[in-house]
Formats: C-alpha cells, structure tokens, sequence
C-alpha cells in the first residue's frame, strides 16, 4: 500500500501531471460520506482527534438525512511509487432535483468513483448520474461499499457492475468506508487509472464554478476548476456571464478547512472570495476570468437552473409575512436555484410563490424555513408550470392554479414531461407499470439488470410525478424501487383546471390542475376531506368541486344547532367573559372564506391529507 | 357555582373595596347570596364547590350557620366603608351544595343575619334551592315562616336511568309530594331539570318535562348537562364507560322543552329560565344578569359589587379560620374597567328576553345585527325598536350571537 504523502505540492505551482481531480457518484446511503471520511483521515488531511462522522457535510439537514446538498472540493496528498500527487475530490449532490448542479461537478473532474452499496446494488439517480459522468469522458472506478456488512453480495453486484460499464467483475474494488479496508488500494487506483487534467498554462485565465456557498462570515465562497491559466489574490476577476467584476480577496484549497494559497493553477480545484454576499452574483456554471487579461469564449455548458416545481407558501400566523420574506432572502443568498414572488391567496393570505428544482429541493426550502427561521408554514399543493393558449391564440405560463385563464375557451394546454427511469427487483414490476399507466406514463423501455433487478423507462406529466408519486412508488415496492427523472420538454394533455368552493367562495388554495379524467376524483376527495375538516357553522355551508361553471361534486356541511353555555350564574359570568377572550384569540387563527370560518389546521390537513390528525384537534 | 377560581388580583385582607363601587349604587339592587358548602353525596356531574363530610379538618357543619352569620355582618361594614348606598335587599339565595342538607333553624339564623344587617325589602325574593331527598313537609313550612317565599327543587329528571347516570339519589315519585307541601306552606315552586345526560333520549325528556308540567310550577330551569372537567362523569367519558353529550340531540331536546313549556303557558326569559309570568321569574338570577350589586356568602362564594368582582377561598376550613380571624374570606379579585363591563353586559343580557339594548354595542357589533337577523337568530322587529332579543334558533347559538356582537 501507498504511504501517506509527507510533503504536500503547493498550490499555484503543481504540475498538472500530479493532479487528480474526481468525484464520487453513489446512492443515498450507500456510503459516500463514509468513504470520504475515511479518506480525509487515510490521506492525514483531518488529524484523528478531529474527525468526526460525515466531516463535509455541514448543514444540520444534510447530516439528518444523510444527503449532501452542497458540493465541496477536498485537496488530499497522496504518494505512489515515490511521487506526490495531489488527489482533488469533488463532492457531488446525489439528488435527482439537483442534476445541473451534479453535471457542474462532473465538469470539474477527469475521472468518478462509481460507489454501490454491496447489499443493494445500484440505484436510479446513480445510474442517471453515471451517464452524466459518461457524457463527461470520465473515466469511471467502479467501487462496492459496505463489504463488511453481513448482507453484501459483491460477488453478484461486481457482474452487475461489470455489465453496466463493462470490463471484468474482478477489476471492481471492494471497501469498507466504515472500517478503511480497501480505501487505500482505491485511492492508488485513483492515480492510475484517472487521467490528469490538461490546460493551456499560459491562456487566459477560465475557471468553472461548480459550486458557491454562502457563509454568513466570509460572504460567497466560490468553489471553481481552473482549466487555463492561472488565478492570484487581489488579482481582478470577471463572470463571464453577467460581465460583473470583483477583486480576489482570498484564494485557496480545501483541505478540507480552507487553506489561502498563491492562486491557483492549471487544473487545480479551490475556492475564491470576493466579498459578494450572493450567490447569484457567482453562479453555478459560470467562467472566471481575468479583467485584465479575458478569455475570448466561456467554458461550455452553462444554463440558468429553471424551477421545475411550484409551491405557494404562506405563514400560518399572517402577522409572519414580513420574517417569511426576510428568511427568504437570506436562503436565497445561498441557493441560487430558490426563486419567489409574492402572491395573494383569499384562504391563505399573504405569502410567496416559490419555485424549485424538484420536490427534494421544496422539501428542503421549507424544513429549512422552518428550522432555521422557526416559522409556522402553509405549503400549497406543488405544481408545475402549464403552458395555456386561449382560442385567441394568447399563451401564459401558468404556475399557479390562479393563473389559469378563465372566461375564455382554451385551445391547448401543455405541460411539462420527463424521462423517469425506475430501478426495482423484478418482482415489482407489475406494480410499477400499474403505478404509472395511473400516472399516464408511456412505458420506453424494460431492461435486466443483472440477475433480478429490471430498470424501467417512462415517459411522464411532470405533474403526476410532483404529486405523491414517489410516495407510492416506494409503497408499492416496499421501499425497494427508486426513481430519476429528467425533463423532457412538453406535451398537450386533457388538463382543466378544478376549483373548490365553499358557500359559492373559491378557495384558491385548492385549486387544481388536473387531467380530465381524474377532476371528478379529485373534486370529491376535496370536498369530503373538507367536509370532514371544516367545523359547522351557523348555517350550511354547501362544498362544492367545479370545472369553470360546471359542478361536479358536492357535499354540505350541515348548520350547527347548539353554540351556548347553558348555566351562567354570579360565578360563572367572569369564566365565560375568560373564554369568550379565549375564544377571540382563537379566531384570529381562522381564516374567512366569504363568511366561512375555517381553522388553519383544516388547511394544512386537507392540503397534505392528514385528515384524521387534524379531526381529533376539531 | 363552578370550582375553578378564576386567576386574577389579589384581595385586600380587609376586603375594603374602592370608592368606584359607590357610584350609582342607589340604583342598583342589593343580592345576597348564601353558599351552604355541604352535601350527602356527590352527583357524577357536580364541579360545584361541596364537601360530603361532616367535618372538615375541625370544621363542623353545625358552626357553618354562625360562620355565615359573621360574614353578613363583615359584608355590612364593608360596604358601608366604601360608601354604597344603603339599601334593604332585594333578592335572597340559598344554593349549593345542599343548603336543605342543614337544619332549617341554621337557615333561618342566616336570613336573619341578612335581615339584621340590611333589612328586606318589601316583597323581596327569598329562595332556597332544595333536594327532594333532603326536604320535610315541616321544615318547608318553617321557612315560609321565617321569611321563605320560594322554593327551587333540584328535580333534574323524572326517568330513574338518568338519575342513575346523574347519581342522584332521591325518588322521581316523591316530586309531586314535595311540590305539594311547598304549596301548602305558601312557597312559590321552582323545578331544575338536566337535559343531555348520557343515554337519555328525546322520550326520557319528554317524560321528565311532562312530570314536572304536572306539578304547575311557577317556573322552570332546564339545563343541558354540561361534562365538567374533573368530574367523575368525565371521566368515565374518557374512559368510554359513558357516551359523549351529543349536541343535535341536546338542541333536539331544548326545542322539545320550548315547545311543551310554551304550550303550557310559560315564557322564557332566560336562555334555560322559563316562568308562567312577569311576576314569577326569578329576580336574584336576573340580578347577575344585569349587573346589580350581590354579596356572595360561603366558601367559594362569588360578589359582584359596583364593577369589582370577587370570590371566597374555596375550603370550608380556610374560610371558617378567615372568619374568625375578622378578616376577609375574599381569595381575589377583578376591577372591570369600562370595556370588560361593556363586555359582560352583551354577553349577559342578550340571553335575556328583555334583550340588550342596540346602544350597548359598538359600531361594529350594530354592523352585525342585521346578518343576524338575517340568519334568524336575532328577532328583526325587537332589533328595529332597539333591542337585540335572541329567537329560538338563536337561543340555542347565544355564544356565537355574542361573538358576532363583540366581534
């Protein structure tokens, strides 16, 4: 095995020869962090008195629910036959609702550890994220983790493996993040298979950014790949993109805790820091260039990241409007994906319209607005953005159930679709293709995996995916199954849109559009769960499901016949005064549609569901 | 009277009350009522301040009369302090606990004490409440003599399983006895009657308003059962053993009990109070309804005096020791400013017949009156000359009218 390197290569004056840049792709919980940890403390980068579990990932969240959001570039010295290298690994988001982001880092590496757990074998969103690093050349380590478990089966996941990239089963590494065996014997791997970077020493400088972080200290870090020429401090630096300009305050290498260096050179990876305090103004894609001496053209491959799901979110005490937007902002400094604009909802009150990558990426958003900023929130129901054309020939976008136009004939309706490719064990596929002809997939294709496991390709509305199909596609497989998806553009569909209305009211909040097919469906359990959840009043309150004019469900809620304290005597009259000021306090949490009081709770249950939890509250 | 003390000031240990109270005093009525703090046994349903014993941590029930005694004469020093007019009383109440549960002469001593310390006003009201059980035809007439003249029966029903389930103890048949005898004694009569107990249905009610119809009271009170927390009866409905009160059966039941009591020739004039007339409703009841002064005697016991309220500590045992020790039983109390006084008015008087006059409300609560009317729970024509008065519907939603007048 490799000693440890004693003497690490400084930067700005390495041999692009002795350089390694990679990145591990790997599922969920197959063990990614692990590895990594195991690799800061092979390589001595983190002495042992301070390592601790999942070293890079920094947010609570993130080490919660063991995924990596942000992506972070480590330089680690490591010694073969004598020579120095300098390994640079680049974490990746494993998240499908961050594909652009993860396509970013592979950009910034020549080579990817392919990590598959050895009792699971691999995953839709790995299998999605190999052909991305396919796409980039790189050169692939298959590697399977977790050897040590009891129920590893390399044997069976290394021909799995094999198949999949091809090459020999025997040439697939075996490790064990949590005890170190094998880590070495890969990280020598790393140096002999990957290739080292190459670049035009003495071009104008271009840098990548695959990655910016907002600290609330230091203002943006900007994580970037030199591909030509060279970087310095205080040297001035312009985003290819905007033509913004800033002055290099700081420049350096991970390693993991930042270290300030001499700059950066041909394809080394490091940080910047310019003093800006968003991220947008250092985005994810971009070229770095030099003011005084710029690139002609840009790196290739840089989009704007489009929000692919929508969701209205709104306080639960309205007096927290004002702390919602703020916290907004502040997210929004480091997540340049977050996209939001005020709206108005009758039922809901003032809150955002919020876009997002997918639904991991909403997820996220609000249990960090509420964690981190301890709000109570409202989220609407995700959708996706429709495109509408009236029989007037006018289009609109319509991401919000409230935009969709009324009064006037539509003509199409398209909405957006994607490519899904399920992973499951055989047994499973029933049920995956019932799930999805529900969903109005169009199945592509039905391949082997190895022995027993099946990859299945749908085309799907992305609007049945946003809407508990994840859910229930790990129901019906009892976990086993996952999923990946990529946009795939749009396609005309039998949409219309379904309001709920009570007492004649719409509730905008509910809102829905839907197939056609599935309004009725979905006007009914509307109208029951509301039915169920809205206290009576004191008078019937009709529920009502409507297509435009038409209606096609209804319920009532019937008038509340007793509202009254039967006995107040001399004692009593200081006790009901206490509890009509309870009650008013109380109301304050009510929410007026027309004349209907309903509780906030009936909300947020028949938004999510939850109908059962919130009756026992009513 | 409900068990839980409200939280609130601290009372002064001379029980003095502000000069505030004075004002307009010569006006107002004077109340007095007398908590007797004792019963045999306690119903399933009862909160009500009342112990089962006979002593009490070396608190005899034979010394409570004296005990109550002292608190009149204490009550007539304060207010004479304060400077509130003095007037003879008006009403006289003895509730409970079971005030028939002591010897009449106990009862007789403390209207006495009243008697001394104020004077009773001519035809003033003086009732007892009263346990079928615990009355004899005697002592009914002995208190006509002393003074008595009106008798409130704790009935609560005539269908021997809901008495079950209410723990009451005494016979549905002995009613008519006891109502003849206060008759005979020249008492006027007043039946309770519960609604809404567990397992009753609309017949069961229908027997009970039937029995007491029978009887010719003057005046009828008919409560829905309310599940007070801590009760036994609350928890055996936490524990399943025993059905939730339903609201649909119990509005179902007050309508039945409007239906037969207005056939019979009674009137409400109070959300769960009906009378065969003017002259026959009850004036110390009415008297918290609309704000007269009352001094509240007995542990527990509740005042209301010129906008200050206060109550007595609950235990019989303190409230005998602060009544020897000359100082005042009061446990706190609360100052009403003009808002809260304005409050309690809405929420008092529109359970009344005679309605809240339309002047008591502010803009906002007159902006309401006409969806009210609108949706039948306040009577249109009342409103137009100026009162809001609940119809029958609105009876039933009386807590939610008041949301919308105070909203």
């Amino acid at each position: 095995m490799s000693p440890r390197a004693l003497k690490p290569l400084p930067p700005a004056a390495t041999d692009p020869a002795r350089i390694r840049n990679f990145c591990i792709i790997a599922h969920i919980d197959h063990g990614k962090s692990t590895l990594a940890d195991r690799m800061l403390q092979i390589t001595g980068v983190v002495a042992e008195r301070d390592m601790r579990a999942q070293y890079l990932d920094r947010m609570d969240i993130e080490r919660e629910r063991g995924i990596t959001i942000k992506s972070q570039a480590v330089r680690m010295p490591w010694e073969v036959d004598g020579q120095t290298f300098a390994l640079n690994m680049i974490d990746t988001p494993g998240h499908v609702d961050f594909t652009y982001e993860v396509s970013r880092s592979l950009a910034a590496c020549e080579g990817a550890i392919l990590l598959v757990d050895a009792a699971q074998g691999i995953e839709a969103q790995t299998l999605a994220n190999l052909y991305l690093a396919l796409e980039n050349d790189l050169e692939i380590i298959p590697v399977l983790n977790k050897i040590d478990l009891p129920a590893a089966d390399p044997e069976k996941y290394a021909r799995e493996l094999a198949q999949l990239i091809g090459g020999d089963p025997d040439d697939v590494l075996r490790v064990s993040g949590k005890t170190g065996m094998g880590v070495e014997a890969l990280l020598d791997r790393v140096v002999e298979r990957i290739p080292a970077p190459v670049g035009v020493a003495d071009a104008p400088a271009r840098a990548m950014i695959f990655d910016s972080v907002y600290d609330s200290y230091r203002g943006v870090v900007t994580y970037v790949r030199m591909v030509d020429g060279q970087l310095s401090p205080r040297e001035r630096i312009q985003m290819m993109s905007t033509k913004a300009t800033h002055e290099i305050l700081e420049i350096g290498v991970s390693s993991p805790e930042p270290a300030p260096s001499k700059g950066l050179g041909v394809g080394e990876v490091g940080y910047l820091i310019t003093g800006v305090k968003d991220v947008r103004q250092s985005k994810v894609g971009d070229t770095v260039t030099s003011q005084a001496k710029p690139a002609a053209e840009p790196l290739p491959g840089y989009t704007d990241p489009l929000p692919m799901v929508f969701s209205g979110i709104y306080p639960i005490d309205g007096a927290d409007y004002p702390e919602l937007r703020e916290a907004l902002d502040k997210l929004k400094l480091s997540d340049a994906a977050l996209q939001y604009e005020p709206e108005t909802s009758v039922a809901l009150g003032f809150g955002f319209r919020c876009g997002f990558l997918g639904l991991l990426h909403l997820e996220i958003v609000t249990e960090r607005l509420r964690r981190e900023f301890d709000l109570d929130l409202i989220t609407t129901a995700p959708s996706v953005p429709y495109q509408v054309t009236t029989d007037d020939g006018k289009t609109v976008t319509v991401t919000n159930p409230s935009e969709y136009p009324t009064g006037t004939k539509i003509a199409e309706v398209l909405e957006p679709i994607v490519n899904a490719s399920i992973l499951a064990p055989k047994e499973y596929v029933g049920a995956i293709m019932e799930l999805c002809q529900q969903r109005r997939g169009t199945m592509k294709s039905m391949d082997y995996l190895g022995e027993d496991r099946v990859e299945l390709k749908y085309t799907l509305p992305l609007g049945e995916i946003v809407f508990d199909f994840f859910d229930q596609l790990k129901s019906k497989t009892q976990g086993y199954a996952s999923l990946d998806y990529e946009p795939a553009g749009e396609a005309p569909g039998e949409l219309v849109k379904v309001d709920i209305l009570l007492q004649g009211e719409t509730v905008d909040a509910f809102s829905a559009i839907v197939h056609k097919d599935k309004a009725y469906a979905y006007g009914t359990m509307m109208a029951t769960r509301l039915r169920e959840l809205i206290p009576r009043q004191q008078f019937e309150v009709p529920i009502q499901a409507a297509i435009g004019a038409r209606i096609i469900a209804r319920e009532n809620i019937r008038a509340m016949r007793k509202d009254v304290l039967a006995k107040c005597y001399g004692g009593d009259i200081t006790r009901k005064r206490k509890l009509l000021e309870k009650q008013k306090e109380g109301k304050k949490r009510m929410k007026m549609v027309g004349r209907v009081e309903v509780p906030q709770e009936a909300f947020i249950a028949a938004l999510s569901g939850d109908v059962e939890k919130a009756k026992d509250k009513k | 009277m409900p068990s839980a003390l409200p939280i609130a000031d601290p009372a002064p240990a001379d029980g003095a009350l502000p000069a505030s109270v004075a004002e307009g005093s010569a006006e107002r009525d004077l109340g007095v009522y007398l908590h007797v703090p004792f019963c045999r046994v306690r119903c399933g349903y009862c909160d009500f301040n009342t112990y089962t014993a006979s002593e009490i941590r070396g608190v005899r029930q034979s010394d409570y009369a004296a005990q109550a005694a002292a608190e009149v004469a204490f009550a007539r020093g304060v207010l004479a302090d304060a400077g509130v007019a003095e007037r003879p009383v008006s009403t006289v109440f003895f509730g409970g606990g079971t005030p028939t549960l002591l010897p009449t002469s106990d009862l007789v001593l403390m209207l006495d004490a009243v008697r001394d310390a104020w004077g009773l006003a001519p035809g003033a009201e003086v009732t007892t409440e009263a346990n079928p059980d615990s009355v004899t035809e005697g002592g009914l007439a002995e208190l006509a003599a002393a003074g008595f003249t009106r008798v409130s029966f704790g009935m609560q029903s005539a269908v021997p399983h809901v008495l079950r389930t209410l723990e009451r103890t005494h016979d549905p048949a002995r009613i008519p006895l006891v109502v003849e005898w206060a008759r005979a004694a020249g008492l006027q009569v007043s039946l309770d009657l519960i609604y809404g107990t567990p397992g009753e249905s609309l017949d069961d009610w229908r027997r009970s308003l039937e029995l007491a119809l029978a009887q010719h009271p003057d005046h009828l009170s008919a409560y829905a059962l309310i599940i007070e927390p801590g009760t036994k009866l609350a928890r055996q409905i936490s524990r399943g053993e025993v059905a939730q009160p339903d609201d649909e059966l119990q509005a179902d039941q007050y309508e039945l009990a409007d239906d037969l009591l207005s056939a019979a020739g009674y009137r409400w004039y109070e959300v769960s109070n009906w009378a065969t007339d003017d002259a026959h409703r009850s004036c110390h009841n009415l008297a918290y309804w609309t704000g007269q002064d009352w001094w509240g005697v007995g542990p527990g016991a509740h005042s209301h005096v010129g906008g200050v309220r206060w109550w007595n500590v609950k235990h019989p045992a303190a409230y005998a020791e602060r009544i020897a020790a000359g100082l005042s039983p009061a446990a706190g109390r609360e100052t009403l400013d003009a808002e809260t006084r304005r409050v309690e008015d809405v929420l008092l008087r529109t359970r009344i017949v005679d309605g809240l006059p339309i002047e008591v409300l502010d803009a906002s609560g007159r902006s309401a009156v006409a969806g009210l009317i609108a949706d039948g729970l306040v009577e249109g024509p009342k409103a137009i000359v100026g009162r809001i008065v609940l119809t029958r519907r609105g009876r039933l939603l009386a807590d939610a009218v008041v949301r919308r007048l105070l909203d």
